[in-house]
């Protein structure tokens, strides 16, 4: 089953790349298209930060994972490279877990 | 492949700068090749994403997903949804580029955030080519090089959890969505997709909270249009 969906993301993912070079501009130039597409990544990589910081199966927790990612912010917001924001991330969760 | 002359000084500079985005991108490929394993997929399957999917972030997206237990269609799902900003990267690229036939179906798989940036403010079609492939051929073998040590090196080190790598995956969501944020339409609907997932978590099996969130994206959308002049988009003519 990973694999299929692996396979269906590849293939998927290749079509939606060739699409954009093989469609005509006019067919989804279009304000509102461009608008929506430009908001649908932030939209999934929001909920995904918050799923993966909070989510345990069904319930939501708060635990080493949300400090983490708030000092992934304060990373963020010093200008941190994308490589020592993850790792500060992970570095803080793994300190944490430890006391 | 043949292209028309390039002053050589240019094309120089050039390169080395798709090289410099390659290392710097291709360096993170380490934190998905280690994320992808401790998700619970094999090494194969972690490189098999990088070389056949290569747009990070749907490749994120999907072992995030099955990360939390979702069902590994709904993180294929969420990654399609994820990978549709390069059909508009290939809208603004396909005239500079000016490829076609087998040519186009090649360049079709370098076409990501990276080879984008790189070439889409050249002013001539050989820079924009040189730029493109450089930098799509320098981040596809050192994304993939370093996704192979990652998944290698996660393998050997047991429980994820020890190492803080759920909490790392979070960070890298973070990371992506970070330089979007810049208007306020952005951080309205980030918060209202935040909003969404999480009051669904407990009411839906895993990976359905994502994926919904990409109605917060359509809604915004649809209602901004119907209001002009109601943002800043800058569309009201």
């Amino acid at each position: 089953m990973t694999w299929l969906a692996i396979l269906v993301a590849s293939a998927g993912c290749y079509l939606l790349k060739l699409a954009g070079l093989s469609i005509p501009r006019a067919v989804l130039d279009r304000p509102l298209v461009s608008r929506v597409a430009d908001l649908v990544p932030v939209a999934l990589l929001a909920a995904l930060v918050a799923v993966q910081a909070l989510a345990e199966g069904s319930d939501l927790s708060m635990d080493a994972r949300l400090a983490g990612l708030g000092v992934a912010a304060v990373a963020l917001a010093l200008r941190a490279p994308f490589l020592v924001v993850v790792v500060l991330a992970a570095a803080t969760a793994a300190l944490l877990r430890l006391t | 492949m043949t292209l028309p002359p390039l002053p050589s000084t240019e094309r120089a500079a050039i390169l080395r700068d798709s090289l410099a985005v390659g290392v710097a991108t291709g360096a993170y490929g380490i934190s998905f090749g280690a994320i992808g394993v401790s998700s619970g997929l094999s090494a194969a399957q972690t490189c098999a994403l990088s070389l056949l999917v290569f747009t990070g972030a749907s490749q994120f997206a999907l072992v995030g997903v099955i990360a939390a237990g979702g069902a590994p269609m709904s993180g294929a799902a969420t990654a399609l949804l994820l990978g549709s900003r390069n059909t508009l990267y290939g809208l603004r690229l396909a005239p500079l580029l000016g490829w076609s036939g087998w040519r186009r179906a090649a360049a079709a798989h370098l076409l990501i955030d990276e080879s984008t940036a790189m070439a889409v403010n050249r002013d001539s079609r050989p820079a924009a080519r040189t730029a493109f492939l450089g930098t799509g051929l320098a981040v596809f073998s050192l994304w993939n090089l370093a996704t192979l040590g990652g998944a290698l090196a996660g393998e050997a080190l047991g429980d994820p959890r020890t190492y803080g790598l759920d909490a790392a995956v979070g960070g890298a969501f973070l990371a992506l969505l970070w330089p979007r944020l810049g208007d306020r339409l952005a951080r309205v609907v980030a918060l209202a997709a935040v909003a969404l997932a999480l009051g669904l978590v407990p009411v839906t099996a895993a990976g359905v909270p994502v994926l919904a969130a990409a109605g917060v994206a359509l809604a915004a959308g649809l209602m901004t249009s119907r209001a002009p002049g109601s943002d800043a988009s800058g569309d009201s003519r």
